[in-house]
């Protein structure tokens, strides 16, 4: 492959790229993100593969095995082109008849289609499709039509184009204007202006600078940045192109957790495929510019995703964070300047340098531009990832977007940021989704994981959940963060097993607030983020485990009694058979339960078929 | 040379001091326990906390490696300041009871009841050893594994280091190993009696007059 060398060899790849290219031709596009994988969409792939090769359509039709679609509760996902019918859980037996039906006579196969759940009414085309429709998709808008593993789909769609006209038109100033201009700011969670932290690294003295992709996501629950990553990697490497020429940076390091192999995989591919480009490598785009992209495997420490313990980690160090009173952009990596931001931060540079400053400007509110990207889960009819412009409130996401709570029980709380992001009421639930509504609502952005949490959710275990997390991933270098995070987890573990005493709730205050200002790092500084907006929230919560020695969800096993109500036991014996304990017994028709040898594990209560066991 | 407030007062350092360096240098006592006039700052105890306002905001950096700089104001002892220390060290003591520089701290800060569940630790993870053995004695034969809770001060694989020439250098700097206490009855409780085993009189007076704090009445006594 010869390299490109100028914009217009580029534009013409394009353009005899998207002349072999028959727009009206059949196409099926299979989602294999992680989540479809996990439900089979390897063997549907393969499934249309075989089919399309036995009934010899490989001219007529178009295959295509795409990143993750984003609706992951419906997966496997399969889209067919041109007209964008979309199919949401489709088995492997299922291809032939799309392949005979759909793909060769445009019917469509009626059960395969997604039905609203609030009306019943079948959806026919993916764009139409609520959870869709009520997004506005702009880093995440081709995860789902190109093949992440070749760089001509990238190319397609405008790919490597802002690399061009960056290089080839605007100076260093102009970049870096634009990004700082268009109000992009990191979405890694801290929020910081990306253009003026580009400024002061490029100011920054110095003649060797790097540039570092943080694509280490620990959060539980979140899978953003794994999206893109499989979905469309080479976004992420044009953005730190783009990045690094405007810094002044000739290596760039991808920081990725290993236990993203499919990311990790894909990361490589495109790697590969841009520097047999030429947009990495050496002299890019004839500018005398070069360039080069590494990937650094994290060994699966939460902490590693904070800035300076990515660095000691790419360092070959141990994971733990430094002080940063000398920011990174002056000494980061081995003492050099050195600029780190957000896979998702760098995928939106491309955009903002075609489209403008002021295009971008015009998403999301006066403070945070741009959009913002949720992994949407927990509690939610529609999990999987949602991506909206800044300002969206919390009902619209989770209830036009995410369709509302599960099973039709009331909402409680939603939890944004990961474990070190607090739990927002009901009562707060219009609040706006941006960087500074959330942060006065004691939560934060995060890496964007978005945890919705139903009535039946005992907050104080939520608490006590997340602290225990953090603990184990706590690196221990300082002591707030070490001794008191462990201390937080054995305050509320003794209040949810009721051991909880009056005074518990103020120390538990105390401490939290210590850790809070007190701690070396992110990772402390936001870790009791879950305790104080609990305590904020649902004190209430708190004193019933403390003063009535009770959980009013009926989650904490030790403050709760499995009870057999007596008028409506049939005396079936269908718990009795299936308690573990033998702890039920029958007096003639009317079971009752030994509270002494109950265990509270709900056996029962599931197996009862009518609904005859509570928990009081 | 920087100029910059502390507590105050108007003082002069050189460029490139910490906080800490300054404020010890005026004789303004901040309390550590990871720190070493001869050793890289660490920030790991959080004890040298400070507040500091840059003319922006004031916020809360460690003065052992906040850089001093021009005009800043730097106020070592606020309530603020004071009631988490507090809480560190109640935390630490909870760790290692037996400390008797963790005791003697507490009873400087006046910390009288720790109120969690004590553990019986010799470690207070501040790394004062690990830094010593690598910067000082250029050797590195320990140094921190694990991670949160697991973490702890080892050899590697927990062998006999090759390296180690038992120089003791380690043991020499370790703040917590030496005069283990053992006043201590029930959890929880604080005797502080540590702090006068050898008290000022003595030197003195060649006999011990009080087992009291140094009251100074015996001085007073001398005197008349």
């Amino acid at each position: 492959m010869k390299k490109i060398r100028t914009p217009q060899e580029l534009e013409a790849l394009r353009n005899s790229l998207l002349q072999r290219r028959d727009t009206n031709k059949p196409c099926v596009r299979v989602c294999l993100g992680t989540g479809c994988r996990a439900r089979g969409s390897l063997d549907v792939a393969k499934a249309f593969a075989n089919e399309v090769k036995r009934q010899g359509l490989e001219i007529q039709v178009e295959r295509k095995q795409t990143g993750c679609h984003g609706f992951c509760e419906r997966g496997p996902v399969v889209v067919i082109g041109p007209k964008e019918i979309f199919y949401q859980r489709v088995k492997q037996r299922d291809v032939p008849e799309i392949v005979s039906k759909t793909l060769l006579n445009g019917e469509v196969v009626d059960r395969l289609l997604y039905a609203n759940p609030a009306t019943g009414q079948k959806v026919l085309y993916e764009y139409e499709v609520p959870f869709y429709k009520k997004q506005t998709r702009l880093v995440l808008a081709n995860n789902g039509t190109i093949d992440p593993t070749n760089i001509l789909d990238y190319i397609a769609i405008r790919g490597y184009q802002a690399l061009a006209k960056a290089i080839k038109t605007m100076s260093c100033e102009e970049i870096i204007d634009t990004v700082e201009k268009s109000g992009l700011r990191g979405l890694g969670g801290g929020g910081f202006p990306t253009g003026r932290k580009w400024r002061l690294c490029r100011e920054a003295p110095g003649d060797i600078k790097f540039v570092i992709g943080n694509g280490d996501e620990g959060d539980p629950g979140a899978f953003s940045d794994r999206s893109l990553m499989e979905g469309n990697p080479h976004s992420i490497l044009e953005g730190m192109i783009i990045g690094a020429y405007a810094i002044g940076a000739n290596q760039g390091y991808l920081y990725v957790r290993a236990e993203y192999p499919l990311a990790l995989k894909h990361l490589q591919i495109a790697i590969d495929q841009a520097r047999e480009y030429g947009f990495l490598g050496k002299n890019i785009f004839n500018s005398g510019f070069d360039f080069d992209i590494r990937i650094n495997r994290g060994g699966g420490a939460f902490v590693c995703g904070e800035s300076s313990a990515l660095v000691a980690s790419i360092e070959g160090k141990m994971g733990e964070p430094r002080a940063k009173y000398i920011h990174t952009v002056e000494r980061g990596l081995w003492n050099k300047p050195t600029n780190l931001n957000n896979v998702k931060t760098w995928a939106n540079v491309p955009f903002i340098i075609n489209n403008g400053a002021d295009w971008y400007g015009k998403i999301g509110t006066e403070k945070s531009k741009g959009t913002g990207i949720f992994s949407l889960v927990g509690k939610v009819n529609n999990t999987g990832l949602v991506e909206i412009p800044m300002g969206t409130p919390l009902r619209q996401v989770i209830y036009d977007i995410g369709g509302g709570i599960l099973g039709g029980k009331k909402f409680k709380a939603v939890q944004t940021g990961g474990p070190s992001g607090g739990c927002i009421p009901e009562k707060l639930l219009d609040l706006p989704v941006d960087f500074e509504k959330l942060t006065e609502a004691g939560s934060m952005m995060g890496s964007g994981g978005m945890i919705v949490m139903d009535e039946d959710t005992c907050m104080v275990d939520v608490a006590r959940y997340f602290l225990d997390f953090l603990q184990d991933e706590s690196c221990g270098k300082c002591v707030p963060c070490r001794e008191g995070i462990k201390r937080m987890l054995e305050v509320v573990t003794d209040i949810t097993a009721g051991r909880g005493k009056e005074d518990d709730l103020e120390l538990l205050q105390e401490l939290a607030n210590m850790v809070k200002e007190f701690s070396l790092c992110g990772l402390g500084k936001t870790a009791p983020n879950t305790v104080l907006s609990t305590l904020r929230y649902f004190k209430d919560e708190y004193e019933a485990h403390v003063r009535d020695k009770k959980c009013p969800a009926g989650i904490c096993r030790d403050l709760i009694e499995y009870f057999i109500l007596e008028d409506k036991c049939t005396g079936c014996g269908a718990c009795l058979r299936l308690c573990p304990q033998h702890a039920i017994d029958a007096y003639g028709l009317i079971h009752t339960i030994d509270p002494a040898k109950c265990i509270r594990c709900g056996i029962c209560r599931d197996a009862c078929p009518f609904e005859a066991i509570i928990v009081r | 040379m920087v100029t910059l407030m502390i507590d105050g007062v108007k003082v002069q350092v050189e460029e490139g001091s910490t906080i800490l360096e300054a404020a010890r240098f005026y004789g303004i006592d901040i309390p550590t326990l990871c720190y070493h006039d001869e050793l890289t700052p660490y920030g790991a105890c959080r004890l040298c906390m400070v507040e500091v306002d840059d003319g922006r905001r004031t916020r809360l950096v460690a003065s052992c490696l906040y850089p001093v700089r021009e005009g800043i104001k730097v106020r070592t002892h606020t309530e603020r300041v004071i009631k988490g220390r507090k809480l560190i060290l109640e935390l630490l003591i909870a760790r290692c009871p037996s400390s008797k520089t963790l005791q003697d701290l507490a009873s400087k800060m006046g910390l009288e009841q720790v109120r969690f569940k004590m553990e019986n630790k010799d470690c207070i993870l501040c790394g004062l050893c690990v830094r010593m053995c690598a910067e000082q004695m250029g050797s590195g034969a320990i140094g921190f594994v694990g991670r949160g809770q697991n973490r702890e001060v080892v050899t590697p694989f927990r062998m006999a280091s090759e390296i180690c020439r038992n120089c003791g250098a380690c043991m020499y700097i370790c703040p917590v190993v030496d005069l283990q206490c053992r006043g201590v009855k029930s959890p929880g409780e604080l005797c502080n009696s540590c702090l006068v085993i050898t008290p000022q009189c003595l030197e003195k007076h060649g006999q011990v007059m009080c087992t009291l704090n140094s009251c100074g009445a015996c001085v007073e006594k001398e005197e008349k």
